[in-house]
């Protein structure tokens, strides 16, 4: 029922937003601009900023840039300005605004703004570990947007998520401790993962279930099953149970001698260079594949697609199961990369941003991982903020990803639509 | 289907909106839309038992393959498995196991102790301790259930209603944080304003700040088609992170003196009163809950609003054909749910943790939400049984970690597990060997033949 709801919204609007210029980008912006400008008048932050780009152990060291904070900030602004600028200009030639110029004004405001909060910090604000903090936080959320990804394509909406990862990181933290192995714990996770995605499949593609029902309920049955093991199991026997083997850092030879980006991509562990294989597996089995076709079109129009003689129910089964085993590389994230044990609830929320970034994403994969990096990102850029003492309450920090996410959900930044079918079960007439 | 509409029985109120539609919509002129609700309407109307010409057999069909039947079994199975985990790590069951062949009996002792103490401490915490020295003292869990259960009953409303209307309120959480945020804060921070005054003020801020963090979601939804479902898990967020940094800010609403991120105690003049004497935590809450519970039953059976609201429920788009302004509609849903939930809120803050409060006040009250809807079939009657239900089990759960060392999250897999059987019937009624309420499609294939017969007729009127 919701989802005819949304659709006649959707239809309802079209019409409306027809019009050939919009002015949302360049309104956006401005907002955006307009804030920045607000923060900077109100709160001014004289001093330098010291922004560190490697660390002393790195192959090639680069000293430590030290700018002053207030002048930085509004040449950043100025940069933001020009883009408002060219933005206008585009609007009224009625040509959408270019994305690298959305991509330098963001950049130019992000500088600006590390250089406002870092003024006066006796501290570097190092840029290695901004940014390779970011892609580790981002991890269990590029995951399981793939996952989730792969399913609303299906047609069937995963808001379990959030459930699949906490089961994947219970259970590599079970098996990796039983048989020593980082390897056991990320299969294990994977084929975790993919039975709560089994449990989902069965309740709204068998029993025909509310999606969004099945998917919160499992949540909460997740949680409830692994904190009642957690305190039954684990703690008492934390030693064998609970105490895995991590997996190592694999640097990439060469590659890791880069300045800033070897460090930041070319030294991590074997799950976060098969996230950006998944990222481009995905991609290409959705978009270039007869089974990535069948899975968009049992998600957008599942009747023609039966019509043409592709089995429905076996088609999302098999896209719930698949995303399910993505998503459960994410969970072993948190038990065999990040740290060595399990905890309760140790996933606090991860899945919830993941499925934020589905949307985000406009759900395609390539999108979507970026947006679980942004999201990633905000999040570490709290941390990185906090050590070297921003005036920004960490609290909104935290929140901006939400924030932006509802934005986008409103159609504040850009147009997004999901999979015609997704939150329908299918009946065959 | 019982797919598609959350939480719906399949026995529809005799004043179905759809029919009313139906009859308004010209299927010549708008074909397309008069199949859609010929489709609804059967959907409707499939999951009714066939008569069979004997009495007490349809009788006994009926009472089977009905909803309460369905409950129970789901109620029934969901406790298995909560046994089966309570037994598997039950330690007297897993010293026992590995003689299991040579002497079974230890092994079915263990387990029968191991159960059977675990549900006797549910019960006894939940609803009378036999124990006590005397009735008062004994009839103390009772009075902690129905205060377990007044904000659970209350935000269970709320998600209820909204589920009628064809919405998903899964922001109970951040709608419960901004009523305790609005009505906290008057309610330590105001002074000089007496009693009743002053506790009405908190309770009315409390439910408009909920309804507005609701309304937002429905103003969303309304005006850009943003799914609800998406805003609302959004807006817990936000709330939890708005209320925490007021809580972690001196000045705000943090206690004076004070580096945890806590309030201070609500004064007299704002707290709920004790509803049997100061022996009970019970407050006027539950009554307050109670009252809603009407109101909401008044507001969905008895109104006009109550009825463009379950019109849009059932099918948007014939609501629209009816004259119902959908968009409006909409927002009005999320304001009344969403105070409903804020209800929750305040009763929170003003009856239940009245010595201030930290950011943990909503105690997953709004997820519990959720499943105490859908396992009361989104009515306020069956919502205030669910609410009561795992007001119960809370209670009982805390008692049974005491006396029996078993984790309280076991309740949490019971409760999703009884709503996720509660939702499929076809499943529960399979394993329990119940029969399954045959579709009708010679009632589907009459109607339809019918409406073909009808558009025939009018095109050929329109011809000639």
């Amino acid at each position: 029922m919701t989802a005819t709801t949304v659709d006649t919204a959707g239809h309802g609007a079209a019409p409306r937003t027809v019009a050939p210029v919009t002015w949302k980008a360049v309104i956006g912006l401005g907002v955006v601009l307009a804030l920045y400008a607000l923060l900077l008048l109100l709160a001014p932050h004289e001093g330098s900023a010291r922004f560190a780009l490697s660390t002393s152990t790195d192959f090639v060291v680069l000293s430590t840039i030290v700018v002053p904070a207030m002048a930085t900030a509004w040449v950043c602004g100025v940069v933001g300005l020009v883009v408002v600028g060219l933005a206008v200009l585009r609007t009224r030639a009625r040509r959408p605004v270019p994305v690298w110029a959305v991509a330098l004004f963001a950049a130019a405001l992000l500088v600006g703004f590390l250089a406002w909060a870092a003024a006066g910090s006796p501290r570097d604000l190092s840029v290695v570990g901004l940014l390779g903090g970011a892609v580790g936080l981002a991890v269990p959320l590029v995951y399981g947007a793939l996952g989730g990804v792969i399913g609303e394509r299906a047609g069937v909406v995963n808001i379990a998520i959030e459930g699949q990862l906490l089961a994947g990181a219970f259970v590599a933290a079970i098996v990796g401790s039983l048989t020593n192995s980082p390897w056991a714990g990320l299969v294990a996770a994977v084929l975790a993962s993919a039975l709560v995605a089994l449990v989902l499949g069965l309740f709204t593609i068998t029993y025909r279930v509310n999606q969004v029902i099945v998917g919160v309920v499992l949540n909460v049955l997740v949680i409830g099953l692994t904190s009642f093991f957690y305190s039954e199991l684990l703690v008492p026997n934390a030693e064998t149970l609970n105490t895995t083997v991590r997996f190592e850092r694999l640097p990439i030879p060469l590659l890791e001698r880069i300045p800033i980006i070897g460090p930041v991509l070319f030294n991590q562990t074997i799950v976060v260079y098969l996230m950006f294989v998944a990222v481009a597996a995905v991609w290409f089995a959705l978009f270039r594949t007869r089974w990535g076709l069948r899975v968009r079109a049992v998600g957008e129009h599942p009747k023609a697609a039966d019509t043409v003689g592709i089995d429905v129910l076996r088609a999302r089964y098999r896209a719930v199961l698949i995303g399910g085993a993505v998503v459960g590389f994410g969970g072993a994230f948190y038990t065999v990369v990040s740290i060595n044990q399990f905890g309760r609830e140790m996933t606090a929320g991860a899945g919830f941003i993941a499925l934020a970034a589905v949307i985000f994403g406009k759900w395609d994969p390539l999108r979507a991982a970026l947006a679980g990096l942004l999201f990633g990102f905000a999040t570490n850029l709290q941390n990185v903020l906090s050590v070297v003492g921003s005036p920004v309450p960490s609290q909104f920090m935290l929140m901006l990803p939400y924030l932006v996410t509802l934005f986008a959900v409103a159609g504040l930044v850009g147009k997004s639509r999901a999979p015609a079918a997704s939150g329908t079960a299918y009946t065959k007439e | 289907m019982s797919g598609e509409t959350p939480g719906r029985r399949p026995d529809s109120p005799p004043d179905n909106p759809l029919d009313e539609a139906l009859e308004t919509v010209d299927p010549a002129a708008e074909p397309g839309l008069a199949e859609e609700l010929e489709q609804e309407a059967a959907r409707e109307q499939a999951p009714t038992v066939e008569e069979s010409g004997e009495r007490w057999r349809d009788a006994l069909r009926r009472a089977t393959s009905g909803g309460w039947a369905v409950a129970l079994g789901a109620i029934v199975l969901a406790v298995l498995a909560g046994s089966v985990l309570i037994v598997v790590t039950d330690e007297d069951v897993i010293a026992a196991a590995p003689y299991f062949f040579s002497r079974p009996s230890d092994t079915f002792a263990a387990i029968g102790q191991a159960v059977g103490g675990a549900y006797s401490a549910l019960f006894q915490g939940a609803v009378y301790n036999f124990g006590a020295d005397s009735f008062a003292q004994g009839i103390r869990p009772l009075t902690q259930t129905l205060t377990n259960a007044t904000p659970l009953i209350a935000a269970g409303l709320g998600v209820a209603l909204a589920f009628r209307a064809g919405l998903f309120n899964i922001g109970g959480q951040g709608q419960m944080l901004m009523a305790a945020t609005a009505a906290g804060w008057i309610g330590f921070g105001v002074t000089g304003l007496p009693f009743p005054w002053h506790m009405l003020l908190c309770l009315v801020a409390g439910v408009a700040a909920g309804a507005l963090w609701a309304g937002i979601a429905g103003l969303l939804k309304a005006r850009t088609g943003a799914h609800e479902v998406i805003v609302t898990i959004m807006l817990n967020y936000v709330a939890f992170y708005l209320l925490s940094y007021f809580l972690a800010t001196p000045g705000l609403m943090q206690a004076p003196g004070s580096a945890n991120p806590k309030t201070p105690p609500m004064q007299d003049s704002a707290v709920l009163p004790p509803l049997l004497g100061d022996r009970y935590n019970l407050h006027w809450g539950f009554v307050l809950s109670l009252l809603a519970v009407v109101g909401v039953w008044w507001l969905l059976n008895r109104s006009s609003t109550g009825f463009a609201f379950r019109a849009v429920g059932e099918n948007p788009k014939a609501a629209r054909v009816a004259g119902i302004d959908v968009p409006r509609t909409t927002v009005l849903v999320m304001l009344v749910a969403g105070g409903l939930v804020g209800l929750a809120g305040t009763q929170q803050v003003l009856g239940t943790v009245t010595t201030g409060f930290s950011a943990d006040i909503d105690a997953g009250i709004g997820f519990d939400a959720i499943t105490v809807a859908l396992l009361g079939g989104s009515s306020p009657w069956g919502v205030l049984g669910a609410g009561i239900l795992f007001g119960g089990f809370k209670a009982g759960g805390s008692a049974m970690q005491a006396a029996q060392g078993i984790p309280i999250e076991i309740v949490l897999v019971v409760q999703s597990l009884i709503v996720l059987f509660i939702a499929a019937p076809p499943l529960v009624r399979a394993i329990f060997r119940l029969p399954q309420p045959e579709r009708s499609p010679r009632r589907r294939d009459s109607r339809a033949a019918r409406r073909r017969a009808d558009a025939a007729r009018g095109t050929e009127e329109g011809q000639a």
